[in-house]
């Protein structure tokens, strides 16, 4: 575990499986065209992950429903973003 | 189900819940809308709950709201990497003035704010998502909900979706936020004994601690950190311009780990069970950025409307308070038996205009500019005042003009005397 899976791990989430609020558009995007990439240094829960060739992949089940991804991808507007459904997702015990 | 209210509210933070409350007041038929499993449950602050806002709605909150601490001392850290130089004020114990700065838990603030609007007569309901905006032609008519035949339809619909406000940007009344106008915070959730607690800030009973803190922390980062004391609990906290850590590619939760190990907190933060890591953005673009307000049928509140004050940091408030005017604006329109038009609704921003709200948003709009370019004020200043009072502190034998000499050098070898005095010129401006 690195050290943001160990504190996402103190959070409490409601997962709506199977069903992914964010989704990448076109990964053919993030592997070939997008240089930055910077989602994968910029998710405050490391849902993005640089695979070996350039590949990014996306795991929400940790997401924190900042809305980071969804601007910072300005230059392709490659990301897919939604609010979990009503009652799913992250739930903040203190805030 | 063709259900219709006098007014939706989108959203049950604290402007969703001002407008809703004010609005039954006045013996509306209001339907809060709320995606959490209850509201505060997607929320996170700091947090500082500034009162006043409050006050004005429920003038005895301080007898029944979870508040955790009432704030006695105020510190503020400039941070080099391994030292800090700061001031600190604190409030006279009998004071005989009512405490206006508390701590709370979002999620339990909330929670029990909306209550009291449930209390009013709102109808609230939560794990439902809004997912449009229903219109006939200009005029906004209700929202579309994922539930089933989830559509609800209204006189009017005030939005307090928050900042990334889907709806607001689905319907083309903001446009989506640029990464320089929106601030990324990430804060951690720390548990100990009450006792410990209190000892290490030199506080008791209800008495509480900020530490608000700058410096090179944010590596020349625009941005700030604060810890702050609750009940039995510390939140510590760090927020960077979005668009600043795309340059940096710092990620947030190393920044904040980096934050703990500063020698000046890891005292303060020993031993501490962390229970909660949140993220959340904060609208940054200050007066610039406030969108169209207002329009047939619909009104905007809070964060989703900009409304942050980021050099006093001050945004629950503002949500309290934009919420309230938006509620007595339609509740006036509607008084004097006029439509809620797009004409008539442009009283709500009128309004704000006049209110601290607006005048404060408008002082300090060139604020981030003027950070944005000068860098430096961001580095180099938090070590240079660090260096100075390390130099004039030491005792080494060196006679106390020669130390005097040797750190107005250091200033102005770093910075020129032209490029100190259009700094100072710079900063007065800014914040004046
Ligand atoms: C780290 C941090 C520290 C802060 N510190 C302070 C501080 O010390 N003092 C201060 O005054 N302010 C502070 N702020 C700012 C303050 O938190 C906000 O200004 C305030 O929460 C805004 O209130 P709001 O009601 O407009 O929005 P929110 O509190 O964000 O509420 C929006 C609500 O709408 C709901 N919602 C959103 N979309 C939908 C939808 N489509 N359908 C249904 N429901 C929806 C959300 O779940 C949420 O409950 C801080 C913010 C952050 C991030
Ligand atoms: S920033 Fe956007 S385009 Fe680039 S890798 Fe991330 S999601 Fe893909
Ligand atoms: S919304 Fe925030 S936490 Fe969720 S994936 Fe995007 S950047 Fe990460």
């Amino acid at each position: 575990m690195n050290d943001v899976e160990e504190k996402l791990y103190q959070n409490r989430y409601r997962l709506d499986a199977g069903r992914p609020h964010i989704r990448i558009r076109d990964p053919e995007v993030c592997q070939a065209r997008c240089s930055a990439k910077s989602c994968a240094a910029c998710c405050p829960a490391g849902c993005y992950t640089l695979g070996p060739e350039g590949d990014v992949t996306l795991l929400t089940d940790g997401c924190l429903e900042c809305g980071t991804c969804r601007i910072i991808c300005s230059e392709f507007r490659n990301v897919d973003w939604e609010y979990p459904r009503g009652g799913f997702g992250v739930l903040f015990k203190f805030g | 189900m063709k259900e219709r209210f006098d007014a939706i509210v989108v959203g049950a933070g604290p402007a969703g819940t001002a407008a809703a409350l004010t609005l039954a007041r006045a013996g509306w038929r209001v339907l809060q809308i709320e995606r959490g499993e209850y509201p505060g449950s997607k929320n996170v602050q700091g947090a500082i709950l500034y009162a006043d806002s409050l006050q004005k709605l429920i003038p005895n909150f301080r007898e029944e709201a979870p508040l955790e601490r009432h704030l006695v001392e105020q510190r503020l850290w400039v941070l080099d990497d391994q030292s800090y130089i700061g001031s600190t004020y604190r409030s006279p114990v009998s004071s005989d003035a009512q405490p206006d700065r508390y701590t709370i838990l979002r999620a339990q603030f909330d929670k029990w704010f909306a209550r009291k609007a449930q209390e009013e007569g709102v109808l609230l309901i939560c794990e439902t998502t809004v997912l449009d905006l229903l219109r006939e032609g200009e005029r906004v008519v209700g929202v579309r909900t994922d539930r089933e035949e989830g559509e609800v339809y209204a006189d009017v619909v005030i939005l307090a979706d928050g900042v990334n406000s889907v709806l607001a940007r689905k319907a083309g009344i903001r446009p989506e936020l640029g990464a320089g106008e929106v601030a990324l915070g990430v804060k951690e959730v720390l548990f100990y004994p009450q006792e410990s607690l209190e000892d290490r800030f030199g506080i008791q009973g209800e008495e509480g601690v900020a530490i608000e803190m700058v410096g090179k922390i944010t590596r020349g980062m625009v941005g700030t950190a604060f810890l702050y004391t609750n009940k039995e609990s510390l939140a510590v906290g760090i927020g960077c311009l979005l668009s600043d850590f795309r340059r940096e590619k710092i990620p947030p939760y190393v920044l904040l780990a980096r934050l703990k190990e500063h020698p000046a907190l890891r005292p303060l933060l020993r031993d501490g069970e962390m229970k909660e890591y949140t993220a959340h953005l904060i609208p940054e673009g200050g007066y610039k950025a406030i969108p169209k307000l207002s329009g047939h049928g619909w009104l905007i509140v809070g964060d989703a409307g900009m409304f942050v004050n980021s050099v006093h940091r001050e945004g629950s408030n503002l949500a309290m308070e934009t919420g309230r005017i938006a509620a007595e604006t339609v509740i006036e329109i509607k008084e004097a038996g006029k439509p809620l038009s797009e004409g008539n609704l442009r009283r709500y921003r009128q309004r704000l205009d006049q209110s601290f709200v607006m005048k404060d948003l408008r002082k300090y709009q060139h604020v981030h500019e003027v950070l944005d370019h000068n860098r430096h004020f961001l580095t180099t200043y938090p070590e240079l005042v660090n260096r100075a009072a390390e130099t004039l502190l030491r005792v080494d034998g060196v006679d106390k003009r020669a130390k005097e000499r040797e750190v107005a050098q250091s200033f102005r070898k770093r910075r020129s005397y032209r490029g100190l005095l259009s700094d100072a010129v710079k900063l007065w401006r800014a914040f004046r």
